[in-house]
């Protein structure tokens, strides 16, 4: 129910001490440059995530002590919105616009074709890390609905055929990449 | 304050103005061709980074030091990329649709010889005998720009440019006046907070100034999330100058030191060219300590957003700048009362801000004059959807909804039918052809059910369902709810499980009565205007467009086979060439097949998943691929 059901989603373990130690510190590094109040806990977060790429436990326990609140808190602001992530992005991240005229323009067809074509569903990543697959409520390209933001870059009138032209030129690439 | 210190104020601007207009000078009096090509998102979205690059190279290659810059949006985003060529001698030609092949060849016959490339024009900005200008344009008899005036024109990164075309004037102007003749100043003007709501502004900043604290904060709210409008966007990419002179007119007006600007994360582009644009007013001394030598000191920092609907919400907006999840809370205390860290705070939209320097700079009477009798000035719209020219349109309030959507926006592409405008995003409301001689103000919309909201425009056409436009804002608010007030949170869950049963076939007769029933708890049982307007747009719907949701119900059909559950895609046998396999070819999930013996094409409706690739496919020529709604009405 609205906000309330981000809270079941899991967060992904750091597995090893090593990487844990390693995600404190790179955390405790964007701290230095912030002052210990809690107005700037979401710019702390945008920082930790723009350099993690997500935010795993270790970071928001680092950043509980820094601040001086509960951990549960940073928990729970980093649940409420939707720009925060528990779990490490792919190596490519494909938003599927949702905006109004997406939508009537037939987004949520588009948003299909992602899911069966990469076997996931939206806030998830692909098994082999390749990509990641979420909607936005509109980046403002109305004009080229329906858009797909395909690592950053807006695309516009993507529908399922052009789908499956920008995945055959990423495979293409890892081909290039994988002979070159 | 003292005479001695105003004539300070003015001389030291006198330096800085003398400093942009020499700036002015080398861009437009050089006697070389001046080229600007707007880049913000739309253009972008279009390719305009790629025009630029050619445009760079192909200067490069001809040798050529022509001044290059990159200007924001002008509203034509229909037509991106768009390429501005001021030549002497010549009007400032705008080319429309530009892609790296024509910017090259603009470069070599207009730049370099004196072919204008009349093929490409999409207006000149300034009338004269050669080509027609944008004055020509149907809509220019109702776009009256005055928050726009400068996007899409000046360089936003560059802060001479904006002082160049006269901007930081009104700061001047105000740091000279008392605050409380700014606040009468504003008040006389009658503008109403473009937020959405209409607060008469000038009546917030008095309360604001009255409340005795010696610490207040100005915010604007540029936590523009309404799906489909981006007016908010364009204004902080293009001019973000505009918008910070009138934070800080507000600031000296109401007695604050500092301000917020709020941008959402989801506009990246507008985060930059805010953050450079502060860097700049700060260097100039136009914000920061004692500014311009004056007793007033006022200074801004950027907040980006991440993510929620509901910080548009004033008071959800303070918890996310304080550092907690964006639930409103229970107003009174108003913020201008009670707000940012328990300090009054004024917040205002983006536009209403940008509006602030025109008025100081033109006066009240100036902006009275724009409008009608109950709503002054202009309004900006984004118009998006089925419509031939998206884009921003400013108009004078009281404009109608046809002049906007047929005159401006040059009506519905591929002669199909208009069926309903949906205005103000989630909150707002669709409003059918019978409304379109509406007059556009707060309070006409306000009458028809839908409201004004930030100006987002969705134009609807015959094949569109209302009631999946219903249950698409409902799926948005029920997601972007808080979760703070039952009704909000639940009434809204249970009307969207209603929406789904009915767009998949599966309605209860008794489920238009219960959704409205359910919409007006909703309304009286939420605190804030998320939860209070969520039901606008079944309202609406249930209000204008009933015969749909009863075909749903009572049917089975879609009539405008849109909702996937009840419509079913068929290749009639006659029409099929049999020999083309465009169809068969494009398939996603290869549901279509040739017929063993007869060879047209059949779809397998249980592999189908609706998506519509063949019905796109299919040669206009043959035009086979129909869709039925219901499904049942697929012959075995």
């Amino acid at each position: 129910m609205g906000k309330l059901k981000t809270m079941v989603v899991k967060n992904k373990e750091v597995s090893t001490t090593e990487e844990q130690a390693k995600v404190r510190q790179e955390t405790r590094q964007i701290l230095r440059r912030f002052r210990r109040k809690q107005g700037n806990l979401i710019p702390i977060l945008q920082k930790v995530q723009g350099k993690l790429g997500y935010l795993p436990r270790e970071a928001m326990l680092e950043i509980a002590e820094f601040l001086e609140v509960p951990e549960i808190d940073v928990y729970s602001v980093i649940t409420f919105y939707n720009q925060f992530r528990l779990n490490p992005p792919g190596r490519h991240s494909i938003r599927v616009c949702l905006g109004t005229a997406c939508h009537m323009k037939g987004g949520y067809i588009t948003l299909d074709a992602w899911k069966r074509r990469l076997g996931i569903d939206r806030g998830e990543t692909t098994p082999d890390q390749e990509f990641d697959l979420d909607s936005v409520a509109c980046v403002g390209c109305c004009v080229m609905a329906p858009v797909t933001v395909v690592d950053g870059k807006p695309q516009g009138k993507v529908e399922p055929t052009k789908v499956d032209g920008l995945l055959l030129s990423f495979e293409s690439e890892r081909e290039k990449k994988s002979k070159g | 304050m003292k005479v001695g210190e105003l004539s300070d104020i003015t001389s030291a601007f006198h330096e800085i103005k003398n400093h942009a207009e020499s700036y002015r000078q080398a861009l437009y009096d050089s006697g070389k061709p001046l080229i600007m090509v707007g880049t913000a998102t739309c253009g972008r979205a279009a390719g305009a980074l790629e025009v630029l690059k050619a445009i760079r190279g192909e200067l490069k290659r001809q040798n050529l030091a022509c001044p290059v810059i990159e200007v924001g949006c002008l509203g034509h985003c229909y037509a991106e990329p768009l390429v501005i060529i001021s030549k002497p001698e010549y009007p400032s030609i705008c080319y429309g649709w530009v892609n790296p092949v024509i910017a090259e060849r603009l470069i070599k016959e207009f730049v370099l010889g004196d072919n204008p490339c009349l093929e490409f024009v999409l207006g000149a900005l300034e009338e004269n005998d050669l080509v027609p200008s944008f004055s020509d344009f149907p809509r220019a008899k109702y776009e009256n720009k005055v928050i726009l005036k400068n996007c899409g024109q000046i360089d936003p990164t560059e802060i001479d440019h904006y002082i160049a075309k006269g901007g930081y004037s009104a700061l001047v102007k105000a740091l000279q006046m008392p605050p409380s003749q700014i606040i009468d100043e504003v008040r006389r003007s009658g503008l109403k907070g473009r937020g959405g709501a209409g607060f008469p502004t000038g009546q917030k900043w008095e309360l604001c100034r009255r409340a005795v604290e010696e610490t207040k904060y100005v915010v604007c709210n540029g936590d523009e999330g309404d799906p489909g409008a981006f007016m908010d966007r364009t204004v902080l990419e293009s001019d973000p100058h505009s918008i910070i002179e009138g934070m800080i007119i507000a600031g000296y007006a109401i007695g604050a030191r500092y301000g917020y600007i709020y941008v959402r994360a989801e506009y990246p582009l507008a985060v930059e060219q805010v953050k450079i644009a502060l860097r700049q007013a700060r260097k100039l001394n136009l914000m920061g300590k004692r500014i311009l030598g004056s007793h007033f000191s006022f200074d801004i920092r950027l907040f980006q957003g991440s993510g929620a609907f509901v910080c548009g919400e004033e008071t959800a907006l303070i918890a996310s700048l304080e550092g907690k999840p964006g639930i409103p809370c229970h107003r009174p205390p108003y913020p201008a009362v009670n707000g940012l860290y328990g300090k009054p705070t004024l917040f205002n939209n983006v536009k209403t801000f940008a509006y602030i320097p025109r008025i100081i700079d033109n006066g009240a009477q100036w902006f009275t004059s724009i409008g009608n009798e109950r709503s002054k000035g202009t309004a900006v719209f984004a118009l998006a959807g089925k419509v031939v020219n998206t884009g921003l349109a400013e108009v004078s309030m009281g404009t109608t909804l046809r002049q906007i959507i047929f005159d401006v926006g040059s009506g519905i592409p591929g002669g199909k039918h208009f069926k309903a405008v949906q205005i103000g995003g989630p909150s707002g409301g669709c409003l059918p052809e019978s409304a379109l001689d509406l007059p556009v103000d707060f309070d006409s919309l306000k009458d028809a059910g839908a409201m004004m909201g930030s100006g987002g425009m969705v134009v609807l056409d015959e094949d569109d369902c209302m009631v999946e436009i219903a249950r698409y804002f409902l799926e948005f608010t029920q997601r972007e709810s808080c979760g703070k007030c039952t009704f909000c949170r639940l009434g809204t869950k249970q009307m969207l499980e209603i929406l789904n049963d009915i767009t998949q076939g599966r309605g209860r007769i008794d489920d238009i009565d219960i959704l409205s029933e359910l919409a007006e708890d909703v309304i009286a049982g939420s605190l804030c205007g998320l939860g209070k307007t969520s039901p606008n747009p079944v309202l609406t719907t249930l209000r204008y467009f009933r015969d749909e949701y009863e075909a749903h119900i009572k049917e089975g059909r879609c009539p405008a086979l849109m909702c996937p559950n009840l419509i079913a895609y068929y290749i009639v046998p006659e029409k099929c060439e049999r020999s083309c396999d465009a169809c068969v070819g494009t398939c996603t999930v290869e549901a279509v097949t040739s017929h063993p013996k007869k060879r047209y094409k059949i779809i397998d409706q249980e592999k189908c998943v609706k998506c519509g690739t063949c019905l796109n496919a299919c040669p206009p020529q043959y035009n086979a691929v129909i869709k039925l709604s219901p499904p049942s009405e697929v012959p075995s």
